[in-house]
């Protein structure tokens, strides 16, 4: 995917590229170019396949990285473009211009990231979850046992044992 | 709109007249109530025998083990041979399988479920993930103790049991059918402020009316 490469290179500011494999590589790009790359890639590079678009919580830099997974389906390539947005206050540009299916992974992102689309087809309204009142919950810094604990009623009792210890324990009594 | 959606009065056949709103939902806005037992315990007991052998289950999958009730459905473990069969619609059923883990979404439609099927229903749990959470103790949508919020006459174990796990399961509900103790309608009924309590904890946007039959 070298020559794709050179020729995204030529009219797109592209940040780090990675070859996961020989038919899949990911870009990295700054928020403002992505829509144009996708564009690009849809019209021009024979990418027409939206597979899926989806979200890291990368808590410990405070940034979300939201992946674009396009398949050239002519080609048998993927590429997935990546763009870093501030997870404080998150929001980005909405795609559904270019494949109306992107409205739905927005919605999903919207209530299970917080990551706002503006302008994106319902994407206020409820997706999954019903009366959700906490943090989205997908977001690594909500604790999801905790909220398990106070919200839903438990049957005393339960003991879990931590795997790694409890085979040690059962394999080697003696400590050996 | 169309003419017959609109509200309006209409007469009956007997002369009175009354409002008709075609898109209302019609509910039952009636706390259920307390099926007292025959008076005569022989008959009670004729009863019991006869309700312990019509279980018709209501076809509501819910997790994994909705799969592991299709096998029971076929020839292979044919549970129609002990009088159990599955039916399409709440109001046909007598016999409420939950069937793996609920989130507080399916949860939801769970109850409304059981409050239409006609008493006397029963409930059994399938698998760990009714009885403490099983794989899900920490999941934030999914409730762990089903009998906080639905009465629960019997719990089937297991990760998910097996189809010959649940055929001891529905002959060990009909052994606690015959032997009167399969009251949880009656429970539900008795202590329905305490369920309503319980569901309305964990469902935060209640829609329903509070009971539907």
């Amino acid at each position: 995917m070298q020559d794709l490469q050179t020729r995204l290179a030529q009219h797109t500011d592209l940040g780090e590229w990675t070859q996961q494999r020989a038919d899949l590589a990911f870009v990295t790009v700054a928020r403002e170019h992505l829509h144009g790359l996708l564009r690009h890639l849809r019209d021009h590079e024979g990418f027409t396949h939206l597979v899926l678009l989806t979200a890291v919580d990368w808590l410990e830099d405070g940034q979300f990285q939201l992946t674009y997974l396009m398949n050239n389906r002519a080609a048998a390539r993927d590429i997935g473009v990546r763009v870093l947005i501030p997870r404080e206050g998150a929001d980005m540009d909405s795609i559904h211009d270019l494949w109306p299916t992107a409205a739905t992974y927005q919605r999903e992102l919207r209530e299970m990231f917080g990551i706002d689309f503006p302008g994106s087809p319902r994407v206020d309204e409820e997706f999954i979850l019903e009366g959700w009142r906490d943090m989205p919950p997908y977001r690594r810094d909500f604790d999801t046992l905790k909220y398990a604990q106070e919200e839903f009623a438990e049957r005393p009792g339960r003991v879990s044992k931590d795997p790694e210890t409890h085979m040690k324990q059962k394999l080697y009594p003696d400590g050996a | 709109m169309k003419d017959e959606l609109k509200p309006r009065i209409v007469k009956g056949p007997d002369g009175i007249e009354f409002e008709v709103d075609p898109l209302r939902d019609y509910y039952c806005e009636a706390s259920p109530s307390v099926h007292p037992p025959v008076y005569v315990k022989i008959v009670e007991d004729f009863f019991n025998w006869a309700r312990s052998e019509s279980l018709w289950i209501l076809g509501f999958g819910t997790g994994c083990g909705a799969i592991e009730m299709r096998p029971l459905m076929t020839p292979r473990f044919d549970a129609y041979r002990f009088g159990v069969q599955w039916r399409p619609t709440p109001r046909q059923a007598n016999l409420l399988m939950i069937s793996g883990y609920l989130s507080t979404k399916t949860l939801k439609r769970a109850i409304r479920s059981y409050e239409q099927m006609q008493s006397p229903k029963y409930v059994v749990g399938l698998g760990s993930c009714t009885i403490n959470g099983g794989m899900y103790w920490d999941s934030y949508n999914t409730i762990k103790k089903l009998d906080e919020y639905l009465p629960v006459d019997l719990y089937i174990v297991g990760c998910m049991p097996r189809p010959e796990a649940l055929l001891q399961g529905f002959e060990d509900l009909k052994q606690i059918i015959r032997a009167g103790k399969a009251e949880g309608a009656n429970q539900y009924a008795e202590k329905f402020e305490w369920y309503k309590a319980n569901q309305k904890k964990v469902i935060h946007d209640w829609d329903m009316p509070d009971y539907n039959w």
